[in-house]
């Protein structure tokens, strides 16, 4: 599979309802993407830091735009925006 | 040596030399995340040292990564283990021994079948892990060296493995 790694990465947290909020909207757009999970204390999230700038989750990092994103209302328009329909 | 018999595991089909190891995709642990990754994903990009062990927590487990970390193991092959443990046990291990590899998560041991290397644990009910082994694999997945535990427990022949390390 990594000679077609998907294009989007999401990082998510096991449970949280805001990272299934942007899977949902993923699984809309019928995008691809490969979920890294990280663990519930913010201490512990050091990648999630270093890709985003910040510690919260859900976090995207999309190749095709390179576009990296918090905050799963910000990532859901982005994703709308540029993968729904009329975009 | 203990002075009576240590318990002998069955005979098994395992892969052997020059045999395809099986391909299996599990959640494989790193010191900051884990993700879905395929075995193939890592032969592709080289050598793979393949370690079946025990869960952790248990003493093997820990004997065998403080083994290989102190051993080390050439920087142009990936060391990665396979247990039922979680991830979130997984990455715990990883801090705590301070084990530079990665780690599937295989709690439900399908891949421990596919090898046909499972261990029922007696006094666990329903609980079955993976018969201690170690394949090394080459870019195509084909085994150049196995050991496979024949007595429970039993440790890896790390001469062994510093051996076929060396005739990679």
């Amino acid at each position: 599979m990594s000679d077609e790694q998907p294009a989007i990465t999401l990082y998510r947290l096991q449970a949280c309802p805001y990272c299934e909020r942007v899977v949902r909207t993923l699984d809309e757009q019928g995008l691809a993407y490969q979920s890294r999970f990280v663990e519930p204390m913010h201490s512990d999230r050091n990648v999630v830091k270093r890709v985003s700038g910040k510690r919260s989750v859900p976090a995207i990092v999309d190749d095709n735009t390179g576009v990296t994103m918090s905050e799963s209302a910000n990532i859901v328009e982005y994703l709308e925006n540029t993968y729904g329909e009329g975009a | 040596m203990p002075d009576f018999d240590v318990v002998s595991l069955p005979d098994h089909d395992a892969p052997a030399e020059g045999d395809t190891a099986p391909d299996f995709t599990r959640p494989l642990v790193n010191a900051e995340f884990w993700e879905d990754a395929a075995l193939s994903d890592l032969t592709d990009d080289g050598p793979v040292l393949l370690v079946f062990h025990t869960m952790a927590g248990a003493f093997p487990a820990t004997y065998v990564w403080n083994e290989l970390r102190d051993r080390g193991v050439p920087e142009d092959v990936q060391t990665v283990g396979v247990s039922i443990s979680s991830p979130y046990e997984h990455k715990s291990f990883l801090e705590e021994r301070d084990v530079d590899a990665r780690l599937f998560s295989d709690p439900a041991a399908d891949v421990a079948a596919d090898y046909d290397l499972e261990h029922d644990l007696d006094g666990m009910a329903g609980v079955t892990e993976h018969r201690p082994a170690v394949f090394l694999l080459d870019e195509d997945r084909t085994v150049q060296y196995r050991w496979i535990a024949d007595e429970w427990p039993d440790f890896p022949d790390y001469e062994g493995i510093a051996d076929a390390l060396d005739d990679l």
